[in-house]
């Protein structure tokens, strides 16, 4: 296209130039348009990848193995008195019932080794179920019952298929004979795989079969609770005043500065300075929601600060003028309309506040809520962890249980969020529905 | 405040003082609202200089002049809508009923109260129609109850022309009217509050013919009852619906007299260049 060199000499050529140059901007505008899709299906992908890889690997999780055990809670082998206390049966021998039962279902079992390897069959937390029925009723004891009771860790992945058979038995876990056991329980049926309650019945656990999610769930609505009671009311008092009080001036200029930065300042040094300014200076209790809230909430602040400030800015001034021509007050003008048209952008901050410090853990690490904690958390002072700091602490463990409750604690946590992503832009609907 | 206009650029001071004194009759017996010396600063730049016009009741005064004359930062003053820009500055005497408004005594939210304005652009609330009346005498306390309140809503809808238009929903959005009645709403929303003056910063310059003449008649009728000062850049509506006129050149009040006299008669050569479409 030679054209494009020529002067153009008359209206013409003009004409000629932009129908010269048409083709190549129309072609421009169908690449940028193929970019923009590209990435959108690319990432897309990506996500669903990701979903798909963490629901295979987690589903399992929710499915747990249970093994139907014939057994006989005589006092005597539980080494138990007449009208035993609370203290007694807690401290009671509930392993030494389990393996009578098992003993007694195959009998032919003699040799030490082998008696070893069939009561790894039973999950370590067989006994603590078995202690919590005999707690709620002590009437159970001399009697003989049929219970379901938790497998161990390689019976369960054994029953899952995770266990590949085809390894020489000296280079797996679960051995020939453990595997001949099952396949009499299975043709019994007397194994069986079932819903795992524990999973959100309990807290964490040494023993993949016990653990649960429920203390890093509970660990984390405390904590969230804590970091929106304080991080929202503050942060749009603050940016109330910045927007619409305070005196543009250098100290405003100042704050605003440093505002920004604080959103950029990495999460970890909130936690350094929660574990020396909570903890060390005002001996507030370590691992607790309460300290885990006030830190989040340090991190969340700068961010629904910024936005707030945005949305009001956002308001046309011509609303504030009218509620001021009708004479209204400042703080009336603030509160009867620029805040009600605003709050949807507050919210939106809001929820990307919450999201960050839902899914944050380097803070929470400095101020202990790393510690393996067993009780489900009640209150804001009790110890307790988080589920990004739960998902951490499983990650790094090698029993196969683990590996699955991994990622079904992700998808919990990807649950959580979505729930209360979900609430918000309810609540936002509801706000933007007044016009 | 001399050391300011010192500093300020001395063209436009040259300009302006070779604006000389306004022409024609600025004070009127019993003004509602009467400027003296008035200076208004943004910063350091000076948009008004020394402005004395006197604001009667039931009379329509219309504020004429090409934009950047200082016509809207004078009517933002007389109501104090200014105190929301942090830089402006005003010297000089603005009296309502002879007390001065900006006296540290005097409340601003009650000075607005009894000085309504009427915005360029329409602005009702993004709420109900009654809602948007309801707004200002709810804010003040200008109701006993619920039927004393709508009868100020419905009166005030009545007087600003538009009632018949939207007396079956009431409860619809004011935003979702078309712009000559937004504005009309607005007009009845400063009129819930019983001012004693409204200012109106050209109300209709977002409007068309139609319902400009709407609103011009709407002027008419109330001018029985309140002080009226428009501003407007429509010398036809200027004509029509003010008593007096007052026209404005580069934050100076060049002459201010009745409308007919200006309109046919004009003294200062500014104005008359004005009004005959030669500049501006």
């Amino acid at each position: 296209m030679n054209q494009e060199s020529q002067q153009p000499s008359s209206r013409g050529s003009a004409t000629e130039l932009v129908r010269a140059g048409l083709k190549r901007r129309y072609a421009r505008e169908k690449r940028f348009r193929l970019y923009g899709l590209t990435a959108i299906f690319g990432s897309l992908a990506f996500l669903a990848v990701l979903i798909i890889s963490i629901t295979v690997r987690g589903l399992p999780a929710f499915q747990q193995t249970f093994i139907q055990l014939d057994v006989t809670l005589d006092a005597g082998t539980l080494g138990l008195t007449d009208n035993p206390d609370n203290a007694a049966l807690l401290k009671a021998n509930y392993n030494g019932v389990i393996k009578k039962a098992l003993l007694a279902s195959f009998p032919d079992v003699k040799k030490r080794n082998d008696k070893k390897a069939l009561y790894k069959l039973m999950s370590k937390g067989a006994q603590y179920d078995l202690q919590r029925k005999l707690i709620a009723d002590p009437e159970l004891i001399g009697q003989s019952k049929t219970y379901w009771l938790p497998a161990g860790d390689d019976a369960n992945g054994y029953m899952k298929g995770i266990v590949d058979t085809t390894l020489p038995e000296k280079k797996r876990r679960f051995k020939d004979n453990q595997i001949a056991w099952v396949e009499t329980l299975k043709s019994e049926k007397r194994i069986a795989q079932r819903f795992n309650k524990t999973f959100f019945e309990r807290g964490d656990s040494r023993e993949p079969e016990m653990a649960g999610i429920r203390g890093a769930l509970f660990g984390s609505i405390l904590t969230l609770f804590v970091t929106l009671m304080l991080s929202f009311p503050v942060a749009v008092a603050a940016a109330i005043y910045l927007e619409e009080f305070a005196p543009k001036n250098k100290w405003t200029d100042l704050i605003e500065v440093n505002i920004n930065n604080l959103a950029a300042v990495p999460s970890i040094v909130f936690g350094l300075l929660g574990l020396a300014v909570f903890i060390n200076f005002f001996h507030l209790p370590r691992s607790a929601p309460l300290v885990g809230g006030l830190v989040l909430s340090l991190m969340t602040l700068p961010t629904i600060i910024i936005s707030s400030r945005a949305a009001l800015k956002s308001v046309p001034p011509s609303i504030r003028d009218a509620a001021l021509g009708l004479g209204a007050s400042r703080l009336q003008v603030v509160f009867h309309h620029v805040l009600p048209l605003a709050l949807p952008g507050i919210l939106t901050g809001t929820i990307i506040g919450m999201a960050q410090a839902l899914g944050e853990t380097a803070p929470l690490l400095m101020i202990g809520m790393v510690a393996f904690i067993v009780d489900v958390p009640t209150s804001l002072t009790d110890p307790a962890t988080v589920l990004p700091v739960q998902i951490f602490q499983w990650a790094d463990l090698p029993e196969k249980g683990f590996v699955e409750r991994t990622s079904a604690a992700i998808m919990v946590l990807l649950a959580f969020l979505i729930a209360m992503n979900a609430f918000a832009v309810m609540l936002r609907r509801k706000f933007e529905r007044k016009w | 405040m001399n050391l300011e206009q010192d500093q300020a650029e001395q063209t436009i001071d040259e300009i302006v003082a070779s604006l000389g004194d306004t022409v024609g009759e600025t004070r009127v017996e019993n003004p509602k609202m009467s400027a003296t010396g008035v200076d208004v600063f943004y910063a350091d730049k000076q948009a008004i200089y020394g402005v004395d016009l006197d604001i009667a009741n039931n009379e329509v005064i219309a504020m004429i002049g090409p934009s950047g004359c200082g016509k809207s930062t004078l009517l933002r003053c007389l109501n104090r809508m200014n105190d929301t820009i942090p830089i402006c500055r005003v010297t000089g005497e603005l009296t309502l009923d002879g007390e001065d408004i900006y006296n540290k005594d005097t409340d601003p939210v009650l000075l607005r109260a009894r000085v309504g304005m009427v915005f360029q652009k329409p602005n009702p609330f993004p709420k109900s129609i009654y809602e948007n009346v309801a707004y200002g005498p709810r804010l003040h306390g200008l109701s006993r109850n619920k039927a004393d309140l709508d009868d100020i809503v419905v009166t005030s809808l009545r007087k600003a022309g538009i009632y018949n238009e939207v007396k079956d929903r009431l409860d619809a959005p004011g935003t979702g009217l078309s712009g000559g009645q937004q504005q009309r709403l607005c007009i009845a929303r400063t009129i819930a509050c019983s001012p004693e003056v409204i200012l109106m910063d050209e109300p209709c310059s977002a409007l068309d013919p139609i319902a400009t003449a709407k609103i011009e008649e709407l002027i008419d009728e109330l001018r029985e009852n309140y002080a009226i000062a428009i501003v407007t850049h429509s010398m036809q509506q200027a004509a029509r619906v003010s008593q007096r006129t007052a026209y404005f050149h580069l934050g100076k009040l060049v002459e201010v007299g009745d409308t007919d006299t200006i309109f046919t008669n004009p003294s200062h050569e500014l104005t008359e260049n004005y009004i005959t479409g030669r500049f501006g």
